[in-house]
């Protein structure tokens, strides 16, 4: 922080911010990212966010007042300097925002395109309380990101290796943002991935008209640069044991194997042919290309599609499912729009992509055909009732109102739960009544000494840049217990 | 990258291959299985393990061309690669001395069972295994089973080989001729339904190993499910293997028909 503030008293910014009044800043209307337009993006898997231009950008720099007691960077969950990137932009020094940027976010491509800003750093904005729109920091950071990208100047110096060796088991954003830091730090990592594929739910959840495969490739190129090593195939738990990892000379292992074990609502139906998990269906599509014709994974096409969830992986899957020709795409929510938990950017898409919104409905059972494929959902109607534990209205059913809906396709998102394979394998682990691994949460350090745990293992279904904060602080505390050995 | 070592044709269609995987063979016990991809447009399919040499860093599969993946698989040659094998996943099975152990199996389901009878065998189980395939060229593995198991009755369905009938019809002759502790059956959904049902009558306590759909392999999708005494279980996780008796097998023949229209012959 202390470094943080110094910046802030670098003569360039302290120029900058009297270069315009507070008031011209604040007048100035929030950028607006440019988009493929609804009709033609729901033909195609390309990314429907475009980026902001160089002109863009630095405009929407300009309406950041600097704040002497930045709260957006409260609101940030590795704590990214904004200001200090942000300020930069501003003044055209695009190479030194992402140098800023990096200092504390391994992913920032990623970040800037899935982070619910408006939860996060952007709902601190010091706009907000004056009644504005908050500086678009999420589009800034991504901006920043792509931009390092294609000037390739982003890399930093390799540095040197202090010879202590660590593994890390998963490699979705809380494995890879350990690793990152790890290897900065100059230990020799290597990370287990079960899949065939680096990137956990970014490659086989996020789809591509949200975060092109290519961005994570090239960010988990950069990893390799930095001399990190990944091996896919390699179940931790199966294919090595805990002891295997010991044998092999690991020191310190950071278990962020997810969550990725999807609920089902366990009624009447549910395992009728064409009832699936989001899991399944974002998988044989984002990651087996099953869309494809090249590619043999084969998936279910439906005319009459209905997702169960009001999540971002729901909204994920409405969207895929519009992609794929569904003409009739429908979410059933069982609570209104406001509770919905999807980034709000991705409600509007889907909205605007002409996915129909079920709110406060939710199934009841399912009905198949003699062959056993689904026909039909029978929802009930919902309203809402008093705020439960978390706040939210909980959802209580509308006597008598129930209605039958004819579908062919239905996936189910729900939520996950932890995947049970590593607390199997390693039955000394304390695990939590829900199958989470238990950590001392200011050090993300298990029951056991050198195993550490973050992301969705340690909090059930949470975001990526949750994940990449436990990542982060896991990194620092290993580092710290380590050097102290 | 997974090399072929060795490949031998049990039949036009069936195939075994011997595959370089040394961490799967070393960590791999009986009832366990692999996911396959087998080139960089393949999709994953779980095959089970039915052999491993921990020296030789192999494992040993055995495959039917049914579809475009398995046949793919099936076409490869000698010093060609699997794309990516990824195991050991499931449970592995429970072996313990029960007595009388009756392992019947059904077309390429022998290759996963040979793992099993042998382990049955070791742990000082008395072992009759039978073997049942629709013609004699599709009775696979007899020597390897005779080697481990106290006595073979082979059924084939037009009596080519051994004596005409049904697997079904095989265990009942040994279950009214001796006392049969447990019955542990790998094959065709249907033959392993027909079996279940026929053990239920005797209340034998019977193990089948299911071969549904996957993706993952890993517990991430659910495509696996099937209903297991009235609860959802992920066959890749909880199984593949479990109590027969409790298994709707119904539902299952049906999901493994969730593709017909779907698949990219």
């Amino acid at each position: 922080m202390e470094e943080t503030k110094d910046m802030r008293m670098a003569e360039w910014r302290e120029a900058l911010r009297k270069a315009k009044t507070a008031k011209e800043r604040t007048s100035t209307p929030r950028v607006k990212m440019p988009e493929l337009t609804a009709d033609y993006r729901v033909t195609c898997n390309e990314e429907v966010n475009q980026g902001l231009t160089i002109e863009m950008a630095m405009a929407e720099a300009s309406r950041c007042l600097d704040c002497a007691n930045p709260q957006c960077v409260t609101g940030c969950p590795v704590g990214i300097d904004i200001p200090g990137f942000i300020k930069n932009v501003e003044r055209g020094e695009f190479a030194e925002a992402a140098r800023v940027i990096k200092k504390t976010s391994a992913l920032p491509a990623v970040c800037g395109r899935v982070c619910p800003q408006e939860k996060q750093c952007e709902s601190r904005c010091i706009h907000t309380k004056m009644k504005h729109e908050a500086v678009a920091i999420g589009y800034l950071e991504r901006f920043v990101a792509d931009w390092a990208r294609s000037h390739g100047s982003a890399d930093e110096e390799k540095p040197a290796a202090n010879g202590i060796k660590v593994a890390v088991v998963g490699s979705g954003p809380a494995g890879l943002a350990f690793a990152g830091d790890m290897a900065k730090r100059g230990y020799s990592v290597t990370v287990y991935e079960a899949l065939h594929e680096i990137g956990g739910v970014l490659k086989y959840g996020i789809p591509e008209f949200r975060l092109p495969n290519a961005i994570v490739d090239t960010e988990i190129d950069g990893l390799r640069r930095l001399g990190v090593e990944f091996e896919s195939n390699c179940i931790v738990g199966k294919t090595l044991s805990y002891d295997d990892l010991h044998a092999m000379g690991f020191k310190g292992i950071f278990v962020a194997s997810g969550a990725g074990l999807p609920r089902f609502m366990n009624i009447p139906g549910e395992n009728l042919n064409g009832v699936m998990s989001s899991n399944e269906f974002l998988t044989r599509v984002n990651l087996m290309g099953a869309a494809r014709q090249d590619e043999d994974t084969p998936v279910l096409h439906g005319h009459n599609v209905a997702v169960i969830g009001g999540g971002n992986t729901a909204m994920d899957s409405v969207r895929t499912a519009r992609r794929m020709g569904a003409e009739n795409v429908m979410l059933v929510y069982r609570r209104s729009e406001d509770e919905m938990p999807a980034r709000r950017e991705e409600v509007k898409h889907a909205k605007e992509e002409g996915v129909r919104f079920l709110t406060l409905h939710n199934p009841l059972e399912y009905e198949g055909d003699e062959k056993g494929n689904v026909r039909l959902m029978r929802l009930q109607r919902m309203e809402l009732g008093e705020p439960d534990e978390s706040g939210r209205h909980s959802p209580v059913a509308v006597d008598g109102a129930v209605e039958d809906v004819p579908v062919d396709l239905v996936i189910v998102s729900v939520g996950v739960s932890p995947n049970p394979l590593i607390p199997n394998a390693i039955p000394e682990l304390e695990v939590s009544r829900r199958g989470t691994i238990v950590v001392d949460e200011s050090t993300m350090r298990s029951s056991l000494p050198d195993i550490y745990a973050g992301g969705d293992i340690v909090r059930g279904g949470a975001t990526v840049i949750l994940a990449m904060g436990d990542g982060r602080r896991a990194a620092a505390e290993m580092d710290k217990s380590l050097q102290n050995q | 990258m997974n090399k072929i070592i060795e490949k031998k044709h049990f039949s036009e269609k069936v195939v075994q291959l011997v595959v370089e995987a040394p961490l799967i063979a070393r960590s791999r016990r009986a009832g366990h299985f692999v996911i396959v991809r087998a080139d960089e447009h393949g999709e994953r399919i779980p095959l089970t393990i039915a052999d491993s040499d921990t020296t030789a860093g192999t494992i040993t599969l055995v495959v039917q061309a049914v579809g475009k993946s398995t046949k793919k698989i099936c076409d490869k040659a000698v010093g060609d690669s699997l794309h990516d094998v990824v195991g050991p996943l499931g449970q592995a099975t429970k072996i313990e001395k029960v007595g009388t152990v009756v392992c019947c199996g059904g077309g390429v389901g022998v290759a996963p069972l040979l793992p099993i009878i042998r382990a049955m065998k070791q742990a000082g189980n008395r072992v009759v295994s039978v073997l049942a395939g629709r013609t004699k060229d599709l009775i696979i593995l007899e020597d390897e089973v005779r080697r481990s198991s106290d006595e073979v009755v082979i059924m084939t369905d037009n009596g080519s080989y051994g004596q005409k009938g049904l697997v079904t019809e095989g265990v009942e002759q040994v279950i009214n001729r001796e006392k049969v502790d447990q019955v542990v059956t790998i094959g065709p959904a249907v033959m392993m339904k027909f079996v279940a049902l026929l053990t239920k009558k005797y209340d034998i306590p019977t193990v089948c190993s299911l071969n549904t759909i996957m993706v993952d392999g890993t517990g991430m999708c659910g495509a696996c499910r099937v209903t297991v005494g009235g609860r959802t279980r992920f066959v890749c996780i909880d199984g593949p293997e479990f109590d027969a008796h409790q298994v709707d097998f119904d539902q299952m023949m049906m999901r493994l028909h969730a593709y017909d229209n779907e698949n990219k012959n």
